[in-house]
């Protein structure tokens, strides 16, 4: 198998810029662009340095790639873009796109977005991937007229074939049952997460009043006043290292709001094999029916009720070469129908094959970050706890030579 | 320890260098120098046809050879306790008389006869008590003694006698007024200092009360999510497989935290909060303690202005003065006294308090770490053993 591109190929989002522009409606509005920037690995190994490419990029460039690759490859459970809009928010975090910590965690998303493409086996080879990194100018023409968005299916088929599916592959009902769960639990874990830290930094931020008071009290003392005083500095450096220590967490968050959205992406899949079982089934039923329709015009039996013969018993029944017509008609009919049955059969088990091998690459993957991220989340309450230890030791050093 | 033994004789004639002095004011960290133990306990609820009121258990134990007993068993009610206080405010009224718990709790949601409010008041007036049992002049006062040891029937017979309470507090009264007209014009510069101290500390321990409430219910408020918390990381590991160890790791790492956290609140609330609160207390007791002082010194100042004025009748007014300059010089070295008393005491109990409050802390943060260490640990032992079987072949 060829490499991934991520072997070949290095690539980052390194800036973020405010731009003013004229949108479609002519109207002024401003928005972020990113900087990506690619080199090529192979020719560092020399010991030179390669060039850097870089382009520009804004958000909606990027959601049009993500749409085109999730039309195109529909079997793929394609990596999530991160949040259009800051959700689950606590206090501090302003909801504003354009704030820097938003834009700073948005930047690093969209990296985070394009190396999981670079290094996805099927995705990576996709030509209008590696345009959007290589190519500044006429990319959107360029997708545009892939003509994907023909290719898309609307939502309300979607939904028609998930309510009237008959046989799903099991594999999948489970699938889609478990990205409902992990989308349930996840946004209620980010929910009250958020509560907490809204409330972590209130306790810190309390203890700053100390620093104050201590010092305002430790001008009328005389032996009290050191200790007092140098106390009341350790609580504002208490107070002060929440920010820093939030901070870090939000880097945690994201990685969870990530597998949030991969649930969409999960969903994204399973609604396709419906959607294709569906379309087998209705093939299969038409099939059927038109084979039944033909074999009752040939034998002149009517085994089932139909307004047809109902009709013939009432106005009269057909001729014979119109009749022989018909079953002609119905003849071709029936022989495409079964070649296109025998495609759909095809097509289907083929999706259902290579989606199921995405899925457990997936789970693999969801697993070991799964891990990860709550390593690096015990990692951060380590380093939390090491430094309130630090902070209350020299407190109450302080306090003891009061 | 020589030097201490003779200090604590309470002997007049000893010379008092400064050094000696404090250990003398520490006298209430050394118990086993203590002869006389009290504990208020046990509250009772009694409903009459007229009120419903708490009594409380005082038990008294005492080697002291003007008891007559080693030990004694009352009940008193809150009004017993506002007797006492009244009754050595009466008898010394430059000495620096402990708190009280207040008769209602203005703010807050406690009710009056709740178990949180009572437990509260019971500790303030176990407190309330034994800082009297550790002032070397309160401790002997023939009321105090009473208190401790009469039975209910004695006790309230004996409040019968002297003054009511009403034309005591009216004396306070008098006097926070009367400290307007006189008294401060003449004031020595050291009570001067005094009160520009008192009323900075003042100042500054209610703002620390408030702080210290306002953390506290900041860390209550961060325990109620904590509490939702853990339980979410369970909930999603009983959607997984590989990661369900984990997740459930993580859930009772949080659980844990979230204990711990509770033991930091009620060690806040054991120990930080009372304090304050007793300092408040005392803030508004020691400005008018020095009301007190300057309402007596007003008394001298305005004979003086008569005597000024009247040429005759000298001999008279001598006498009075005479007297007056007595309670003058001895007032002011009986607050001087428990003034510097009362600072050692102060910067002791704000050193321990402040101290303990960091060990809280300190505890709370170590075990969080221990907590988020070993479930570090369980987490690279199974990567460990994972990556190693990938290797086999």
């Amino acid at each position: 198998m060829e490499d991934c591109l991520s072997k070949k190929m290095e690539i980052t989002v390194s800036e973020a810029e405010k731009r003013t522009g004229r949108n479609a409606v002519n109207m002024q509005e401003t928005y972020t662009a990113y900087l990506i920037e690619t080199r090529a690995v192979e020719s560092q190994s020399e010991g030179q340095c390669a060039p850097v490419d870089s382009l520009w990029r804004r958000y909606s460039e990027f959601e049009l790639l993500r749409n085109y690759l999730s039309v195109t490859y529909p079997h793929i459970v394609v990596p999530p873009l991160p949040e259009k809009r800051a959700d689950f928010v606590w206090h501090k975090l302003s909801a504003d796109n354009m704030d820097p910590d938003f834009v700073e965690r948005r930047r690093i998303g969209l990296e985070n977005f394009l190396l999981r493409v670079a290094s996805h086996p099927v995705l990576c080879q996709d030509k209008i991937f590696y345009s959007f990194l290589t190519q500044e100018g006429g990319w959107k023409e360029m997708v545009n007229e892939t003509g994907f968005q023909l290719k898309a299916d609307s939502r309300l088929k979607a939904l028609n074939a998930t309510f009237r599916v008959k046989n799903p592959d099991k594999r999948f009902t489970e699938l889609k049952h478990y990205s409902d769960e992990l989308q349930s639990v996840i946004s209620h874990l980010l929910r009250v997460r958020a509560r907490v830290a809204d409330r972590l930094y209130g306790v810190y931020k309390v203890h700053g009043n100390y620093g104050r008071v201590f010092s305002e009290w430790s001008a009328i003392e005389k032996e009290m006043g050191d200790g007092l005083q140098s106390a009341g500095h350790h609580m504002d450096v208490y107070a002060a290292s929440i920010d820093d220590i939030l901070e870090e967490e939000e880097h945690y968050a994201d990685q969870l709001k990530e597998y949030l959205f991969y649930a969409e992406a999960l969903r994204a899949v399973c609604r396709k094999h419906e959607l294709m079982q569906y379309d087998l089934e209705m093939a299969a039923q038409d099939l059927t029916s038109k084979k039944q329709q033909c074999e009752e015009l040939a034998t002149g039996t009517v085994r089932t009720f139909s307004l047809k013969g109902m009709t013939s018993k009432l106005f009269g029944q057909e001729t014979p070469e119109q009749r022989e017509a018909k079953i002609k008609v119905l003849e071709e009919q029936i022989q495409e129908g079964e070649e296109q049955l025998k495609s759909k059969n095809l097509e289907g088990r083929d999706f259902v094959k290579s989606a199921w091998a995405d899925i457990e690459r997936f789970k693999e993957q969801k697993n070991h970050d799964l891990k990860e991220a709550l390593i690096s989340y015990a990692v951060m309450q380590i380093s939390m706890c090491k430094k309130g230890i630090q902070v209350w030791t020299n407190a109450k050093e302080c306090f003891s030579k009061m | 320890d020589t030097s201490l033994a003779e200090v604590n004789s309470f002997s007049p004639s000893m010379p008092i260098s400064p050094s000696s002095m404090i250990n003398q004011y520490k006298f209430e960290d050394e118990p086993e120098l203590r002869d006389l133990f009290i504990t208020v306990d046990d509250p009772e609820s009694h409903i009459t046809a007229i009120e419903t009121f708490i009594t409380y258990r005082v038990v008294t134990k005492t080697s002291r050879g003007e008891f007559d007993s080693s030990e004694y068993e009352v009940r008193r009610r809150y009004q017993d306790f506002l007797w006492l206080k009244s009754k050595l405010e009466e008898a010394h009224p430059t000495l620096i008389i402990p708190p009280l718990p207040e008769k209602f709790i203005m703010k807050g949601m406690v009710e009056r006869f709740s178990d949180e409010f009572i437990e509260t008041r019971r500790k303030a007036l176990h407190k309330f008590l034994n800082r009297i049992a550790d002032h070397p002049t309160l401790t002997f006062n023939e009321d105090f003694k009473i208190f401790l040891t009469a039975q209910a029937w004695e006790l309230s017979s004996h409040k019968k006698q002297g003054p009511g309470l009403l034309s005591r507090m009216g004396q306070t009264v008098r006097a926070v007024a009367s400290s307007v007209r006189g008294g401060v014009k003449n004031r020595p510069e050291m009570f001067t200092e005094m009160n520009d101290y008192m009323e900075t500390f003042s100042q500054k321990i209610n703002v620390l009360d408030k702080i210290a409430h306002r953390i506290y219910k900041e860390e209550r408020e961060y325990f109620n999510e904590m509490k939702e918390y853990g339980p979410i990381y369970t909930l999603w590991s009983a959607s997984e497989e590989d990661t369900a160890d984990s997740l459930k790791g993580v859930a009772s790492c949080i659980d844990k935290c979230c204990k711990a956290t509770e033991k930091r609140m009620a060690g806040l609330s054991e120990n930080l909060l009372p304090i304050l609160h007793e300092y408040v207390l005392y803030s508004e007791i020691l400005m008018g303690v020095l009301k007190r002082r300057d309402h007596i010194q007003g008394e001298l100042d305005s004979k003086i202005d008569a005597l000024a004025n009247k040429k005759t009748e000298k001999d008279l007014f001598s006498e009075e003065i005479g007297k007056l300059e007595d309670k003058v010089e001895c007032a002011n070295n009986a607050l001087k006294a428990d003034w510097e008393r009362w600072k050692q005491n102060m910067q002791c109990d704000m050193r321990s308090t402040f101290t303990n409050v960091a060990e809280n802390n300190l505890r709370y943060y170590e075990e969080c770490l221990a907590t988020w260490e070993s479930f570090l640990a369980s987490q690279r032992v199974d990567l460990h053993v994972e990556e190693n079987s990938e290797d086999r072949p």
